[in-house]
């Protein structure tokens, strides 16, 4: 039961950040880009505005899911699994999810990069 | 991409794997919480380790979400890994941890992929406006 377990709670991390991920580059694409913003209004407009947007809201809502799904997971299996399996899936789902969802070129040269790292990770806590 | 640019996403490699490093510090101070005392771990933002993480955290969030605003996720995440590579760094040099030859090994993959990603554009044109002359430019604005 316990790899079962697991691995619930490593989907669940991956799903939760990947859609984090997602909706926090929604949401600071709506914003713009922020150092402009910054020179023309000043910090607390930027403030304002990103902590305005639905999108960074449910973006952070999903960042602390998977935080307690990671809380989860650890107390199922060391750290030194949950780690790199979360982590390297994550990268391979963003770039899945931001090709999908935030119509990103995802070219060649990101699709090997995202798989060199998630590669490198894994062999990272090996 | 200019300089200020660089400087962002430079916080946002660094501050992350810092930020871990001193809460795992600090929580090695506070020791295992049980279950049935969860409030003790608001307890645990007095260790001054902690709360150094939590600034460093906080610094990641705001270097992270400003590199966002002005590039793709495909681009941000993995120009900023090389923050696994400093962790295991960290790890080795002020922690005493061993890095074994698969762990350099995986150091050299993560450092192909950040060499590989920030040599391309850091945005890209939305794949359903797509417009060749634009594209271009975006391009151009993009390179080194």
């Amino acid at each position: 039961m316990r790899p079962l377990y697991t691995w619930s709670a490593i989907t669940a991390i991956v799903l939760a950040s990947t859609t984090g991920d997602v909706l926090l580059s929604h949401a600071m694409k709506q914003v713009g880009d922020v150092h402009q913003l910054w020179r023309r209004s000043g910090p607390l407009a930027v403030v304002g505005r990103v902590l305005r947007n639905p999108y960074f809201l449910l973006g952070v809502l999903s960042m602390a899911t998977a935080f307690y799904s990671l809380l989860f997971a650890l107390s199922w299996a060391d750290v030194s699994l949950v780690g790199p399996a979360a982590a390297s899936l994550t990268f391979v789902a963003n770039a899945v999810a931001a090709k999908i969802f935030l119509h990103e070129r995802v070219d060649r040269r990101r699709w090997l990069a995202a798989l060199l790292v998630a590669g490198g990770v894994v062999l990272l806590a090996g | 991409m200019t300089f200020r640019k660089y400087l962002v996403l430079t916080g946002v490699t660094i501050s992350a794997p810092v930020g871990d490093s001193l809460l795992s510090r600090g929580m090695k101070d506070v020791g295992s919480i049980s279950l049935h005392n969860l409030p003790h771990i608001f307890l645990a933002i007095l260790n001054p380790w902690v709360a150094v993480g939590i600034l460093f955290l906080l610094g990641f969030f705001a270097c992270y979400t400003t590199a966002l605003s002005w590039a793709d996720l495909t681009y941000v995440l993995p120009a900023t890994s090389l923050g696994y590579v400093l962790l295991a760094l960290i790890a080795k040099f002020l922690l005493n941890e061993q890095v074994t030859p698969a762990r350099w090994a995986g150091i050299l993959l993560i450092s192909a992929g950040v060499g590989f990603v920030t040599r391309g554009p850091a945005l890209t044109h939305r794949e359903a406006d797509e417009q060749e002359p634009a594209r271009e430019t975006v391009n151009a604005g993009g390179r080194r």
